[in-house]
């Protein structure tokens, strides 16, 4: 499955990239599976995704958790918790 | 209902915008103006203990989502206050000591909708809009701001009280 990736504030500054498009494996199924896949990476990934309770996730833009399934997404963002106002 | 939501690096002009909600007839407006604070050193005491000086704060956003998500937060205030108005203007990009971060105004009837709508706006606005703040010191570091768990809670106690800002 074919996803745009798109990661925000420490995250994307660990990577050193602010998106990629990637191509999932199929045991892939929730956010949290993939996060696991992105840390395996190692380097920077390694250091962004090497706590995944640190971590918020927004699927099509939409707010869910790690738990959530990812079939049929379109885009996937990761980021540390928000802190507006 | 008239409702002005937006995300934007511009600055924003608080008199207009709340002589815009004057104009509803709702009878009160309330209004929170979140401005760049020195010398912070992100353990939200304010007391700088860090050494180093702010200089400034970047706030990042997510292009087409943190909108929406201000868009929903409006929304859900609408749902649950009796509003002639509401306003929330988030800005985002690289913004110095004093300058305006985010505008919250509402206009009601009585002056208990407005009050409450205002705070609830503000605390959601922390804790449900993608945006994260970075900021940057005199000596060239930078540094994200932690979410904070007292503004979690806080957002949080407007669940537990959502009967009670029913109009």
């Amino acid at each position: 499955m074919a996803v745009q990736l798109l990661y925000f504030a420490w995250v994307r500054e660990a990577i050193g990239r602010d998106g990629e498009r990637v191509e999932l494996p199929g045991d892939i199924t929730d956010v949290a599976g993939l996060i696991g896949w992105l840390a395996m990476r190692g380097g920077g990934y390694a250091t962004a995704f090497a706590e995944p309770q640190r971590l918020r996730c927004a699927i099509d833009q939409n707010f869910a958790g790690l738990a959530t399934p990812i079939a049929g997404a379109r885009e996937i963002a990761i980021f540390p918790p928000v802190t507006g106002g | 209902m008239s409702v002005r939501v937006a995300a934007q690096e511009a600055d924003f002009d608080i008199a207009a915008e709340l002589a815009r909600l004057e104009r509803l007839g709702g009878g009160g407006v309330a209004s929170f103006t979140g401005v760049v604070r020195g010398n912070d050193d992100g353990d939200g005491n304010g007391d700088g203990d860090d050494g180093a000086a702010l200089t400034a704060l970047r706030l990042e956003a997510y292009p087409g989502m943190t909108q929406r998500a201000l868009e929903a937060i409006a929304a859900e205030a609408a749902s649950r206050w009796s509003l002639a108005g509401l306003t929330l203007i988030h800005r985002f990009g690289t913004l110095g000591i004093g300058d305006r971060i985010v505008l919250v105004a509402t206009a009601a009837r009585h002056r208990g909708a407005a009050l409450e709508a205002c705070a609830f706006l503000i605390d959601w606005a922390k804790t449900k809009a993608p945006l994260w703040k970075q900021e940057i010191f005199a000596d060239g570091t930078t540094r994200w701001i932690d979410a904070r768990a007292s503004d979690d809670l806080a957002a949080a106690a407007w669940d537990a009280s959502a009967e009670h800002g029913k109009p």
